[in-house]
């Protein structure tokens, strides 16, 4: 069995070994394998390609801006996604500007340990990809499967532009496959997770978990839902979601990030703008709740979607 | 990308010797040059022509120059928005710089981004973002990847304002390069204002290059007025990188003799400011310097003067008759990989 961390850690010691270009940079990522482990012993197997980064995420991103500019392939981890922020000029005004500007691609890949765990609170939790899925030049990716987390980090490593790896920190270790893939879809295609006629619900990473538990509780009272697990959010597959919705004629998209704008917002935008004639109901969507992330389990468990508010909202979908 | 207007490589600053004066000549060719090149643009600023700013080195070529010309082919500049003397040294061609303020499509930039946010980053000069600090870390991520790659003695210089040292990625990329004892040259040029922002609202330590002792690196003083000085204090820094010395902290005095851009009038800058030492154009000097040494005759000197004008009005002429931008031969793609971009397939552009 391998887990969805040990696909990541699997993915770079492939791409290491592969590529001579890629490099990993990080906060305690060396010899110490990384706050996750997500480097275990890559520093010693691929020496001096693996470096402890100071504390500063802007020279983080913006040194491997310019190694990628020279030709190399970084990947940055980031100790959480909530610290990319600090990082966040030079990704969206750098990374993500540069091939626009001057020609000049920057094959970067950030990877950011997304998503709420029990107990980690407001900063060590946050789910990011809306807010850089909003900026031009950005590849977002978010993996809800071992076999995902580790052939899509291998090939945000071999894309030519900046991509944003979101990893959900609680599919680490939870999630288990049997091996790792031999094939896989490509970035920008969709899956459908489960296949259904009465409902679609269009979710990705640790959600795609949340929604087929609920479409199996749903499945023992007689109803089919449909799960689309999104894979990347940018580029964003709307024909596989209008495809799915012209069968079901119903939609809920569910997303762990703040509900203001963001991915739930984008998937119902283009239903509604280029299939609403497709529409049996209004479409609908569950998000976390509109404050930060709290610390305490009880609060945690209550502020994200679950399977359980997953069904709820389902049924009322399936009802109007 | 060494050389491409019309001085050939210049060597740095190695001493005042017979090949001192050759350099400190061609150094203040460029300088020449930068100015009446800015100056021609600033005047199609003024006559309604530039769209968006226009940002100029008045009283700051001798530092600009000083960097661009101890660097060579191979070695990464990250200049800024008052670098026009050095990008010259270093090898930009007047085109580049004429074309981009036009918004001719044949430019590097080709209308997407305008007058002093341009370069040629294959060839080594960074398009400045304008979020000042962010170039440094980029500049040491080039150096690094020249380290993986085996590529030894290259230099990155990076050109920063008294203003930018204020910033957060400043001390990020400062710490960064001591830590990987990288062959960085910082040139800070403290022209005593940031925009109207005089220094004692910026910092309070007594003098900038004090920083370099908290960061573990050498740092240098210079008279930003003074050519000679920065040609030496700025080569020997970037030789000292150039040969393991790790990074190197220069700070050149000068005033910004200049708004802050073509749109400021800068009357918040003390008209007395002006007559003190700090106040002297850099440029006058150093022709008067030539002069004195007699390194060159008047008529020379006015040859020069008379070739950067040709020059400049050439690469104006030109850069006006270039084609603008068209939208509808605008590809609209930010991304390299062209199957990734979310476009007209997804979202119908809107018919007008
Ligand atoms: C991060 C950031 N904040 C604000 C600005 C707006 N801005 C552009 S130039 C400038 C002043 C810069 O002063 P200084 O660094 O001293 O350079 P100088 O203009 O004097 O050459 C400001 C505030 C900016 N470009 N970047």
């Amino acid at each position: 069995m391998i887990t969805y961390l040990e696909a990541i850690r699997e993915a770079q010691s492939e791409a290491l070994e592969k590529d001579p270009r890629v490099y990993i940079y990080g906060q305690d990522i060396g010899n110490f394998g990384g706050a996750f482990k997500a480097t275990k012993n890559l520093a010693h197997r691929f020496p001096g390609r693996v470096l402890d980064s100071p504390i500063s995420e802007d020279a983080m991103m913006g040194s491997a801006i310019g190694a990628a500019m020279q030709g190399m392939r970084p990947i940055v981890e980031m100790q959480f996604a909530d610290f990319s922020t600090v990082g966040f000029n030079q990704i969206v005004n750098q990374a993500a500007t540069l091939f626009w500007r001057s020609g000049v691609s920057c094959p970067i890949t950030v990877r950011l340990p997304s998503g709420g765990t029990p107990g980690s609170g407001p900063f060590h939790s946050q789910s990011l990809e809306a807010l850089y899925a909003h900026y031009p030049g950005l590849i977002l990716l978010t993996p809800a499967t071992v076999e995902d987390a580790y052939s899509m980090l291998l090939e945000a490593v071999a894309i030519d532009d900046p991509v944003i790896f979101c990893e959900h920190k609680y599919l680490y270790y939870h999630l288990k496959a049997e091996s790792l893939p031999k094939e896989a879809l490509p970035v920008g295609k969709a899956r459908i997770s489960r296949a259904g006629r009465d409902a679609t619900v269009v979710t990705y990473s640790a959600m795609v978990h949340e929604a087929l538990a609920a479409a199996d509780e749903l499945a023992a009272e007689g109803w089919e839902i449909e799960v689309i697990d999104l894979r990347s959010i940018k580029p964003l597959d709307t024909d596989t979601v209008l495809a799915s919705v012209a069968r079901t004629g119903r939609v809920l998209a569910v997303g762990e990030a703040w509900p203001w704008g963001g991915v739930t917002a984008e998937v119902l935008a283009r239903v509604s703008t280029e299939g609403f004639n497709l529409l049996d109901a209004p479409p609908m969507r569950l998000n976390s709740k509109d404050t930060p992330v709290p610390f305490h389990p009880n609060l945690w468990g209550t502020h994200r979607p679950t399977a359980r508010t997953i069904s709820l909202a389902l049924r009322e979908l399936l009802r109007a | 990308m060494k050389g491409m207007l019309p001085l050939s490589e210049a060597p740095h600053a190695a001493g005042r010797t017979s090949d001192f004066s050759e350099t400190y000549r061609r150094a203040y060719r460029w300088m020449l040059l930068a100015r009446v090149a800015e100056e021609k643009i600033a005047s199609l600023y003024r006559g309604g022509k530039i769209t968006g700013g226009v940002f100029v080195g008045r009283g700051q070529e001798a530092i600009s120059v000083a960097t661009g010309i101890a660097l060579r082919d191979g070695d990464i500049f990250a200049p800024l928005i008052r670098d026009q003397a050095g990008r010259l040294a270093f090898g930009e061609s007047l085109l580049d710089f004429t074309l981009t303020y036009l918004g001719a499509r044949s430019g590097p930039m080709r209308g997407r981004d305008g007058n002093v946010h341009r370069g040629r980053p294959r060839e080594g000069l960074l398009p400045m973002i304008s979020h000042l600090g962010a170039m440094g870390s980029v500049v040491n991520g080039m150096l690094l990847a020249h380290r993986f790659q085996g590529k030894k003695h290259t230099v990155g210089a990076v050109s920063l304002g008294d203003g930018a040292t204020s910033t957060g990625a400043f001390h990020e990329f400062i710490n960064q390069a001591a830590v990987e004892n990288l062959p960085l040259v910082l040139v800070i040029t403290n022209n005593q204002f940031a925009y109207s922002t005089p220094t004692s609202r910026q910092f309070v330590c007594a003098d900038l290059v004090d920083k370099a002792i908290g960061y573990g690196v050498r740092g240098h003083s210079v008279d930003g007025t003074d050519l000679a000085a920065c040609l030496e204090t700025i080569g020997g820094a970037v030789q000292t990188a150039r040969e393991g010395g790790g990074p190197q902290f220069v700070v050149a005095t000068s005033l910004r003799l200049s708004g802050h851009g073509e749109h400021d009038d800068s009357h918040y800058i003390p008209p007395q400011l002006r007559e003190t030492h700090l106040g002297r154009d850099c440029l006058s000097v150093a022709e008067e310097h030539i002069r004195s040494q007699k390194w060159a005759d008047a008529t020379t000197i006015e040859a020069w003067h008379r070739d950067s004008h040709t020059q400049v009005e050439e690469a104006v002429a030109h850069s006006l008759r270039e084609a603008a931008p068209d939208p509808a031969r605008e590809d609209w793609c930010a991304l390299s990989s062209r199957h990734l971009q979310e476009g007209p397939e997804i979202h119908p552009p809107l018919k007008y």
